[in-house]
């Protein structure tokens, strides 16, 4: 499949003055010795996004995700190396961007539009569209000043969204708006995925990578340290928070430039290991390929101990077909006592009862020392199928009695 | 769900004509003078939207809206009858009509230059969130302008036929050449100014003392002869069109102003001469060095735009 995005060594360097200088005066008196530091924002970034795939970027604050987004927009121009881009893109960095608070919904659509380098005739086409997404009916021509957030922020994505992009990149916008706007935002790009469309998408909430994301790659202090399936990127993404990526400042120090060198996605010497996750049906039952609903399963979780290790805690998840987290939950917040592991073994987790239905799910499993630091994540996307053979559909297997009885007629009647 | 996989299908005609549409943006630190010139032809709408916007939002709520651009220079152009030619005249035969050849231009001129300065600095909004021919936002500030000088110029066609005005009609293939000299002129000096006020803001109070000196060095309420003749004298008068707006400005008079040659009419006052004596050629080809100057400005703009745009997102 060919590429959409092609990032070429591309790096970027910010100067971050001390003091900003901007008028002449200013310049004239310090030229040639404004007091500056190289903060290098990206660090040689290589990689190819194929045709049709949605790409999550993940990172912690200051990893520069954000603008690594902005490059691929063109909104800022890398210091060195190239990007290729197939195809219009549409960036969702701000919703409404663009929005004039003075014009009405109607003329406003039509500004953000050829912002976005849409011929007019285009819009003109695709305006009813665009209205209707909004949900905004009759408030269309009035000023946009008097419109709530909500409504500003359903017509920039409707505008975002409706503009045919070839490739949508979009930044943590997601984060505004109600429940039911960011349900219809998710539906709406799982719809392009389904076109074939390519995305890149940005977040820190790992739940929404997961759900949205087929890969994705991650990003520490301007390099990229790891990439492959959400799982895997997400585990990455968690060590690099762990080795302090999240409170590293600004400004690359020598001493943290150690840390920041080991790949996560190598392996490096880990005090405990975590190697696999199996589930079974039925306490105590054999390996089998499907599960039924409400039957009881259990959960064999294999590690390696190479040193020991004391007061460490299990951190449990349960995936849904969907991606989403159904349960998820650490043994020392149940309360049980920590686990003193000084050998290689196994947990047992036995669940008496699995209330869901069909589909493929996932397990992750997580070891936490006394001090919450994890010491090894590890993700099973497909841990065991559950197969439904009776006719009840949904995600959940729920278990009801029913009656039914007779009003007597004269208990209605008003005395 | 029915709608939904109807709108699949659809879909999948529409990835076809995509497919063949697979323009390739490539995001480098340099970006070639053809490219830059080709996108910013491909955002030709979006300055119609800008421009659009700009006036709209200019006469939002106010109940006369457009008719204030119309209604400025008439009440200039009344003011100026009363007080040049009724109270104290000056020699100047139809001064106020004189006054407003030469004004709704340099109106446009100093109007798009000091709202260009300022575009990319006002508009850090979108510079800073959405990628799109920075040129663009400069442009605009000279496409709104522009329509006020349309306008404008309906009120001087207006004063022309109340006064029993005919342009001198051999001049007029002249003067369109002279507007497109503006034009090309206050393209190329918005392009720098906005590029300029990023990283100088100082850039567009500078602007406001240079444009007042400029006004005053260009004829526009003086007549032409006035300095010319002085100048003559010393062997000077290339200095006069080193200001690119001289020329362009008498030109405008020259043609829309009849009153060139004061001998022909019976003055009851001293008359003194005004414009330069010359054929439609001789203005023609003053015009012509405005339009080369302009033009090869308008490139070291764009260039060195280009130079500073990467720099735009971050500073602002």
């Amino acid at each position: 499949m060919p590429n959409a995005i092609e990032v070429d060594n591309v790096t970027k360097i910010f100067r971050l003055y001390q003091e900003k200088y901007s008028s002449l005066k200013e310049r004239v008196i310090h030229a040639g010795k404004i007091p500056y530091q190289e903060f290098i924002a990206l660090n040689a970034v290589t990689f190819d996004i194929p045709q049709g795939t949605t790409v999550g970027l993940l990172g912690h604050n200051g990893s520069g995700k954000s603008t690594l987004l902005k490059t691929i927009a063109g909104i800022i121009q890398p210091t060195s190396g190239e990007i290729r881009v197939k195809g219009r893109i549409s960036a969702m960095l701000e919703l409404g961007a663009g929005f004039h608070p003075e014009l009405s919904g109607r003329d406003n659509i039509f500004l953000s539009a050829t912002l976005l380098g849409v011929p007019v005739k285009e819009v003109q086409a695709r305006f009813d569209d665009i209205v209707e997404f909004s949900e905004l009916g009759r408030f269309i021509d009035n000023q946009v000043k008097h419109y709530s957030s909500g409504m500003y922020a359903r017509l920039g994505f409707a505008v975002a969204v409706n503009v045919d992009p070839d490739v949508l990149l979009v930044d943590e916008v997601l984060a505004v708006g109600d429940e039911n706007f960011q349900r219809k935002c998710i539906d709406r790009i799982k719809f392009f995925q389904r076109e074939g469309r390519t995305i890149v998408f940005v977040s820190h909430s790992p739940d929404v990578v997961r759900q949205v994301c087929e890969s994705a790659y991650v990003l520490d202090h301007g390099s990229l340290i790891g990439e492959g399936e959400p799982a895997q990127a997400i585990a990455a993404l968690r060590e690099s928070l762990q080795r302090g990526g999240a409170v590293g400042g600004l400004i690359i120090g020598d001493a943290q430039d150690d840390q920041v060198q080991p790949p996560a996605v190598i392996k490096k010497e880990r005090s405990i290991e975590l190697t696999s996750i199996k589930a079974y049906p039925g306490i105590g039952g054999s390996e089998r390929e499907q599960i039924f609903p409400n039957e009881p399963i259990r959960v064999e979780v294999a590690f390696e101990v190479s040193v020991s290790v004391f007061d460490v805690s299990l951190t449990f998840q349960m995936i849904s077909p969907a991606n989403e987290t159904i349960y998820s939950a650490n043994t020392k917040d149940l309360g049980i006592e920590g686990f003193n592991l000084d050998a290689s073994g196994v947990f047992e987790l036995n669940f008496e009862d699995l209330p869901l239905l069909d589909g493929i799910y996932g397990i992750g499993v997580a070891l936490v020392d006394s001090k919450n630091q994890i010491l090894h994540w590890l993700d099973e996307k497909a841990a065991f199928q559950i197969v439904n053979q009776s006719r009840v559909s949904g995600l959940v297997s729920l278990h009801f009695t029913i009656n039914s009885y007779s009003i007597p007629r004269t208990a209605l009647e008003l005395p | 769900m029915l709608e939904q996989f109807d709108t699949t299908q659809d879909a999948s005609s529409e990835v076809r004509a995509r497919q063949s549409r697979d323009k390739l943006h490539v995001v480098a630190a340099k970006v070639t003078m053809t490219r830059r010139l080709y996108l910013l032809w491909e955002y030709r709408p979006l300055l119609l939207s800008l421009v659009r916007k700009e006036l709209s939002v200019k006469y939002k709520n106010s109940v006369l809206g457009f008719l204030w651009s119309m209604l400025n220079p008439a009440l200039t152009l009344v003011i100026y009858y009363f007080v040049f030619q009724k109270v104290m005249k000056n020699g100047i035969p139809q001064f106020a009509i004189y006054l407003l050849c030469g004004l709704i231009i340099w109106n446009f001129f100093s109007g798009s230059l000091m709202g260009a300065a300022s575009s990319v600095v006002s508009n850090s909004g979108i510079v800073k969130k959405v990628a799109f021919p920075r040129e663009v936002l400069p442009l605009s500030a000279v496409g709104s302008s522009f329509v006020f000088l349309l306008l404008q110029g309906i009120v001087l066609a207006i004063a022309l036929v109340i006064a029993g005005d005919t342009p001198a009609f051999s001049y007029l293939p002249v003067m369109l050449f002279a507007l497109l000299a503006v034009v090309m002129l206050v393209s190329a000096l918005s392009i720098f100014l906005s590029a300029v006020n990023v990283f100088y803001r100082d850039t567009q109070h500078l602007l406001e003392i240079v444009l007042m000196a400029w006004f005053w060095a260009t004829p526009v309420v003086y007549p032409y002869q006035l300095i010319a003749a002085t100048l003559t004298r010393h062997h000077l008068l290339w200095l006069y069109f080193l200001n690119p707006m001289t020329a362009i400005i008498v030109t405008f008079q020259r043609t829309l102003y009849t009153m060139v040659s004061p001998h022909e009419i019976a003055a009851p006052y001293p008359v003194i001469p005004i414009l330069p004596v010359g054929s439609p050629a001789w203005y023609a080809s003053e015009i012509g060095i405005v339009v080369v100057v302009s033009g090869v400005l308008f490139f070291l703009a764009l260039r060195l735009f280009g130079r500073m745009e990467g720099n735009f997102a971050e500073e602002l």
